[in-house]
């Protein structure tokens, strides 16, 4: 695939299949219609949807380990169990998005290698640590609930095999949220201590969950690139305040508050408001230099390292019987 | 006209050398009397793994009661630039659908 790409962009005039191609791609999006593996696209869109699906699945896989943590801390067998749904769904879901970034021609070794070695990104709420069991309620509610506003519309992506993992992920999604809320729910319900326990873990979470969706539009260049091309629907704004909308009606009632007294309804524009966002921090733990970067990384190259006899010993036994049924 | 090469899911299984481990495609079928859906793909040693970790991976809600895997390079699907030119032949054939026949409108249970 390396070598395709290369030699595509030596060429200083398109080639007419390129150019036919270019075409066909510019109709199947005007249509709103659906990009599929085999069809010609322009090397920046596949590269977009690599860098955009790998960096979602990757954020899916080091996004079990908070969640992960909490397994043995469990308050009942009920919520341990509940518990490991979530976690075996996160790696699902990777494992959707992984296949559907491969049909893009980037194997997965590749898309591993990536994330093993720092050179890929994965969304910035995950380098927070998850310190009480009410974190777990706050992670449901708001980090997945801010995931599914972003998700919705990314099941109608142009990109077809990115839009089919998504459904598949929605429909999973709901339940993360719902788990969440119902965690704070009764926390917010229980002894003064569980009450404050449930804020704070609120008053932690609020703001990274809300720089889930991105800088702001002004700041997000690529945003309208695949606005363009039907990757994103909604700007990263208009979706932040959509979700804001959601979560000060829901919060009334747990009983509890956000820490963010800015936040109102603008008649005039027909959104919601909130606070400025401190995207100081932002950049700084996109940088790595956030509260858990280091643990977060070093735990998933320890998890692969202390898998490979695993995948090295399948292989073996695969090839083994492989033989074996050659000889018979 | 058919082609093995170029099929999207050989297309990523040869390029994915994940020690060898071959690109499986899975079929599930939701429930007795409907046909095995294509579901997804995913890469496993060997076929007994693969039928493993498609159940994991693509039933954990029940949505399953028979999978099938297949080798994503066993896969032989038309060729993808000659799109036109293959499926054009229905084109102007409206005849062959029901719809096409106009003057029976109103006929009951026809």
């Amino acid at each position: 695939m390396a070598t395709q790409t290369d030699a595509r962009e030596l060429h200083a005039v398109p080639s007419e299949e390129d150019q036919a191609g270019q075409a066909y791609f510019d109709r199947i999006i005007a249509e709103d219609s659906r990009i599929e593996p085999s069809d010609w696209m322009p090397e920046a869109y596949r590269k977009t949807l690599v860098r955009q699906i790998s960096q979602h699945a990757h954020s899916e896989i080091i996004g079990m380990q908070p969640e992960a943590n909490f397994i043995t801390r469990a308050p009942s067998l009920k919520r341990k169990a509940i518990l490991m749904a979530k976690v075996q769904d996160e790696a699902g879901h990777g494992l959707y998005l992984y296949s559907a970034a491969e049909t893009l021609g980037t194997p997965r070794e590749e898309l591993f290698d990536q994330l093993l070695t720092g050179r890929a990104k994965y969304s910035s709420i995950f380098n927070y640590p998850a310190l009480t069991w009410a974190d777990m309620g706050a992670i449901g509610w708001l980090v997945d609930g801010a995931a599914i506003v972003n998700q919705v519309p990314l099941c109608r992506a142009s990109y077809g095999p990115y839009g089919r993992a998504m459904v598949r992920i929605c429909k999973e999604e709901s339940f993360h949220q719902r788990q969440g809320f119902e965690i704070l729910l009764e926390l917010a319900n229980g002894t003064p201590a569980q009450k404050q326990m449930a804020q704070d873990a609120i008053n932690r979470f609020y703001a990274p969950a809300l720089m889930m969706f991105g800088p702001n539009d002004d700041a997000s260049p690529n945003s309208q690139q695949s606005m363009r091309w039907n990757i994103k629907r909604f700007s990263n704004d208009e979706l932040r305040q959509r979700f804001v909308g959601m979560i000060q009606e829901q919060v009334k009632v747990l009983g509890l508050t956000l820490p963010d007294d800015k936040i109102r309804f603008n008649e005039e524009t027909g959104q919601w408001e909130h606070g400025e966002l401190d995207w100081n921090e932002f950049y700084e733990v996109l940088k790595g230099r956030g509260p858990c970067n280091a643990q977060r990384m070093e735990r998933r190259r320890e998890a692969h390292e202390n898998g490979a006899w695993v995948r090295e010993a399948a292989s073996a036994y695969a090839a083994k019987q492989a033989q074996k049924a050659q000889v018979a | 006209m058919a082609t093995a090469a170029k099929t999207p899911v050989t297309e990523a299984g040869q390029s994915a050398n994940r020690g060898s481990w071959p690109l499986w495609e899975v079929f599930v079928r939701s429930a007795r009397g409907l046909s095995h859906v294509h579901a997804g793909s995913l890469h496993a040693p060997d076929a007994e793994m693969a039928v493993r970790n498609a159940r994991d991976l693509y039933t954990r809600r029940n949505e399953g009661v028979s999978l099938w895997v297949v080798p994503a390079s066993a896969i032989v699907a038309s060729d993808p630039d000659a799109k036109g030119a293959f499926f054009e032949s229905p084109q102007g054939k409206d005849y062959r659908h029901a719809m096409y026949y106009k003057k029976s409108e109103g006929v009951k249970h026809l």
